[in-house]
């Protein structure tokens, strides 16, 4: 599975940071049509297009290699095993992590947060302590956390957010307060676009003596992370969301923390010895894989992170926010589109909700579908945000490293006219 | 702006999506029902006043899509003055419509606009934005029939 050529920072910035030709070439989903116009995919922050490297990693590990890791003792399971655990070093590395083994594969960042809210919740959460979140957080980091209050009787406090789609710290003294053992937030908002001052955040949580938890699913694919300086004590994320497959999530946690947790499933792979009426768990990050793991779909994971490792992560930054600060302006311009969440690209990513008139977002999705052009409709996991800021669904537009302006430009022509037919129809 | 598109949007559905009937609140309901399509946020409540196994009123209140909304109001205006047993066959027959399966023979029912909700076939995910009032009707219905109160559907 040899990496494909894609090493692509232009120095001259004069047409954007990457070579979008260059990049488009290597996704090979980007040439094909949707009702007869050429696809426009925008619809990244649910899940990104795959390169030819990652795809072609898969077919390669069916064909040629195929066995279970970390047991057997012939060569196919000594090479799945060693690919398994590169994909993890590099995982590591790619977050700042201080060593592979603090690296968790679940099934996704759900699973993650879920993993913590059972191994590390239902130890250190009592009666009486508080649990912080935001109130514009994805139902994976509320959902998880409402189980949790209500079996112990914890309670919950939410970090407000201010009408620019902004969380408001002004209060957040008190809201983190000294019963707080838990503060947990996403970096970056999947429905405001919204980046998080998470190291602020975190270091205001670890004042009060509580444990933080980054979502970072929204923004590990699409901005530098480095969870040592960040000091995040937990950080989950998603491969299918940054060039990767489906079906891996990592849970990042400090290694202080995560040796002093008892397992999430038990089973094979993760004990040390087990007797007829006893059981005692391997080390890290074994302890919480039980069972055979999704091997094929790590190992594809590697040439994922090789690709986004070469574009580098903050040109991928750099050319979203160019991109969304494009998008924006343009809609803006447009003067009917009502945009929800900060619109000064410095505070955001690329994903943009928005309302067109009273034009719900399934028509709106549906009439730009038919135009080869793949939004998100809905309230995007994140109902209490819906009902704080007042309406029942958005559509929301949101970009990766092969969109292009071009994109965007039909993305903004397209508005114009389903918002001209559908007045008239 | 596409033929695929006027399939779906036909001026019938557009008058419902704008003006939908049943939109009155009524002053007193027999059965009063909810639906909800939890994945996309659709919302709907529905009130029936029914005498004598006739639906005498309703009242269809949607948050949601033009196919969503004007489902329901054709719902509302085809089943006022209807007996339980003439609805239920007409909600058989939506829902085989809008599935794409073949309608009985047998069935004969006045389909009035309702024929405008056909296009929705040919658009899979929208199929279930079309169902959400007939199977809150429905399970209204075979609520009254388990003699409880309050129903709550969703078509997913």
């Amino acid at each position: 599975m040899g990496m494909v050529e894609n090493t692509i920072i232009k120095k001259s910035a004069e047409k954007g940071v990457l070579d979008i030709n260059k990049i488009r070439k290597d996704f090979p989903v980007l040439n094909r049509e949707v009702h007869g116009k050429k696809l426009v995919y925008l619809d990244n922050a649910a899940t990104t297009q795959k390169p030819r490297a990652v795809i072609e990693a898969l077919v390669d590990y069916y064909s040629n290699t195929n066995a279970n890791v970390h047991r057997g003792l012939h060569t196919l399971a000594e090479e799945a095993t060693s690919a398994f655990e590169e994909t993890r070093s590099l995982t590591a590395g790619f977050i700042g992590a201080e060593e592979p083994a603090e690296i968790i594969y679940t099934r996704n960042a759900t699973e993650a947060i879920n993993l913590v809210a059972y191994s590390w919740g239902r130890k250190n959460i009592r009666k009486g302590d508080r649990i912080v979140l935001t109130e514009m957080e994805h139902h994976a980091n509320l959902v998880p956390w409402i189980v949790l209050a209500k079996e112990t009787g914890a309670e919950l406090a939410y970090i407000p957010i201010d009408d620019n789609g902004c969380l408001d710290l002004d209060d957040l003294g008190n809201i983190i307060t000294p019963n707080t053992k838990l503060v947990a937030f996403m970096q970056m908002s999947n429905v405001l676009g919204t980046i998080n001052p998470a190291g602020e955040i975190i270091e205001k949580a670890h004042k009060r003596g509580a444990i933080t938890l980054v979502d970072g699913a929204q923004s590990a694919p699409h901005m530098p992370v480095d969870v040592k300086s960040l000091d995040a004590d937990f950080y989950a994320f998603s491969a299918h969301k940054m060039l990767g497959p489906t079906g891996v999530g990592f849970l990042y946690g400090k290694r202080e923390i995560l040796d002093r947790m008892e397992p999430f499933n038990t089973g094979g792979e993760m004990i040390n010895e087990v007797r007829y009426d006893y059981a005692d768990w391997n080390d890290l990050p074994h302890k919480f894989e039980a069972g055979t793991p999704n091997i094929a779909d790590v190992i594809a994971f590697k040439p994922a992170l090789e690709y986004l490792n070469n574009v580098g992560m903050d040109a991928v930054r750099e050319h979203e926010r160019e991109l969304t600060e494009y998008a924006l302006g343009k809609m803006l311009d447009l003067g009917f589109v009502k945009i929800f969440g900060p619109t000064d690209s410095a505070h955001r990513g690329g994903a943009i909700s928005f309302i067109v008139d009273d034009i719900h977002s399934h028509d709106m999705a549906t009439m730009l579908d038919t135009r080869g052009i793949a939004v998100r409709a809905g309230h995007h996991c994140a109902q209490p945000l819906m009902k704080r800021l007042g309406v029942s669904s958005t559509t929301r537009a949101s970009f990766y490293i092969y969109n292009t302006r071009e994109e965007i430009d039909e993305f903004i022509a397209s508005l114009v006219e389903i918002r001209r037919y559908f007045s008239n129809v | 702006m596409s033929d695929m598109l006027d399939e779906l949007y036909r001026d019938v559905i557009m008058d419902h999506y704008r003006n939908p009937r049943g939109k009155k609140k009524l002053d007193k309901s027999d059965i009063h029902s909810e639906g909800k399509n939890p994945s996309c946020g659709d919302e709907l409540e529905m009130d029936l006043q029914i005498k004598d196994g006739i639906i005498e009123d309703v009242h269809v209140g949607c948050v949601g899509c033009a196919i969503s909304v004007s489902s329901g109001s054709m719902l509302a205006e085809v089943i006022k003055g209807k007996s339980i047993d003439e609805v239920k066959k007409i909600a058989e027959v939506v829902k085989k419509m809008l599935k794409g399966e073949p309608i009985p023979d047998d069935i004969e029912i006045e389909m009035g606009d309702l024929d405008a909700l056909e296009g929705v076939k040919k658009f899979p995910v929208r199929i279930k934005c079309a169902l959400l009032s007939w199977t809150t009707l429905i399970d209204s219905i075979d609520t009254v029939a388990d003699n409880k109160e309050r129903a709550f559907s969703t078509t997913e």
